[in-house]
């Protein structure tokens, strides 16, 4: 257990590890270190923006989202309203064209009956004339059978 | 020793607490404590150059995680402590730290091994060595025991040389830390002029501050030496109890973990402390 010159020798392998581990050890191994942190909170701080930028995108979208809906709803509304009122000329006009019909149908048939009586009536004087010179030959009386003629014709 | 090889529990104790020596009086080298210190000395600088030069910033590799574990825990502990700029401290912090910590590891290998691995060794390679107290009849593990080769031992810092060596670095820091922080007047000054400050009681402060200041690389040496050699002393007396050892050793070895990385930190830490004291103005 003397001192001897060992604690020579030790002191200069003191040094010497020392030296090498101030050249060739601490610099690579602390600039790795201290590039990795740098690295970290650059990522950190990169992550916090894309969140906040995610924020404001998603609240972008909502907006968008909200606006397109009561777009569409606006729409639809008045879709709704035009096809009301489509549907309503359309009844309309429909109604329009059936009276239209109907009494040009009713003009045509009371013209057709008209046309027929003004006929028929032509035609049964001439068979009255004719039933009643008929009668007249047998015994002719005109007063006595212009009543009769006067009542078949009003009786047309 | 006996011719049969046989140990007396002193002549076991006495074989297993000696240094392997080569050199005469002060010149004396223990080998095997240079040898060990050398060796993980060298194993520590390469492994930390090793991960160092292949570091990536990027995503890193198990080994790389563990060493900038205790890189960053050894610059924690020197920026808390050590506020002035300094490029040494955080390396000479690193290297004392991981250098201490490994040379108290080979504590853990158990107190025979070593020896006679090397005295193995010695008798197949160095027969002619060996000092001839036991017979050639003997058995291998008695010569291997004979043989000087098997003084080598595996923990330097069990060696007050080594402990010492490393504190004295230290206290040549200290000092050179103070000199450059307050000058070599201011430095003078703070040995000669406090605690009292008066011209009267130079001599007094002058003693209370060497005192202070020698104390400091005493202190580190010794504190590291006692801790490693008196848990090396039990290990051998608990080796020499026969079967029961082994639970023994083992209890001793899971509390010695805790000793070995405890006092390469306060080691570390207290050069730390001692060279911010030093460049501290007052």
């Amino acid at each position: 257990m003397d001192i001897n010159a060992t604690l020579i020798g030790l002191m200069i392998a003191f040094v010497v590890f020392v030296l090498f581990c101030m050249k060739f050890v601490w610099p690579p191994l602390n600039n790795a270190i201290e590039e990795r942190q740098k690295k970290i909170a650059d990522g950190l701080a990169a992550s916090e923006l894309a969140e906040k930028d995610l924020e404001q995108a998603r609240k972008q979208a909502d907006d968008e989202l909200k606006a397109a809906k009561l777009e569409a709803a606006t729409l639809i509304d008045q879709a709704k309203k035009r096809a009301a009122k489509l549907v309503e000329e359309e009844t309309q006009r429909g109604h329009a064209e059936r009276e239209k019909i109907i009494a040009s149908g009713y003009a045509e048939v009371e013209a057709e009956r008209n046309r027929v009586r003004e006929e028929l009536r032509k035609q049964l004087g001439v068979l009255a004339i004719a039933g009643a010179s008929k009668i007249i030959e047998r015994e002719v009386d005109a007063q006595k059978q212009s009543d009769i003629v006067e009542k078949l014709v009003a009786e047309l | 020793m006996a011719a049969d090889g046989k140990m007396t529990p002193t002549e076991y104790i006495s074989h297993h607490l000696q240094n392997a020596q080569i050199g005469e009086g002060f010149w004396t080298v223990n080998v095997d404590s240079l040898g060990m210190a050398i060796v993980l000395g060298s194993f520590f600088v390469w492994l930390f150059a090793y991960v160092g030069r292949k570091a990536t910033t990027g995503v890193p590799g198990k080994l790389q995680c563990f060493i900038e574990m205790v890189v960053e825990f050894v610059d924690t502990s020197v920026k808390e402590t050590f506020h002035a700029k300094s490029k040494l401290i955080a390396p000479l912090a690193l290297t004392i730290f991981v250098w201490i910590f490994l040379m108290n590891l080979m504590k853990l290998i158990p107190v025979d091994f070593f020896p006679l691995f090397w005295g193995l060794l010695g008798i197949t390679v160095a027969s002619g060595m060996g000092k001839g107290e036991v017979s050639e009849g003997a058995g291998v593990i008695a010569r291997a025991m004979d043989h000087p080769w098997s003084y080598m031992k595996a923990a330097p810092t069990t060696d007050l040389n080594v402990t010492l060596g490393l504190a004295l670095g230290v206290f040549v820091l200290i000092i050179f830390y103070s000199v450059k922080h307050k000058g070599l007047g201011g430095f003078v000054k703070e040995l000669t002029f406090t605690p009292f400050n008066h011209w009267a009681l130079i001599p007094f402060n002058l003693v209370l501050e060497l005192v202070t200041l020698i104390a400091k690389p005493i202190s580190l040496s010794l504190r590291l030496f006692g801790n490693l050699y008196a848990g090396e002393l039990i290990f051998i007396l608990i080796a020499m109890i026969g079967l029961f050892q082994l639970p023994l050793h083992f209890a001793w070895a899971v509390f010695h973990i805790l000793v070995i990385i405890l006092q390469a930190f306060i080691f570390m830490m207290l050069t730390i402390v001692y060279l911010s004291m030093a460049s501290e103005k007052h």
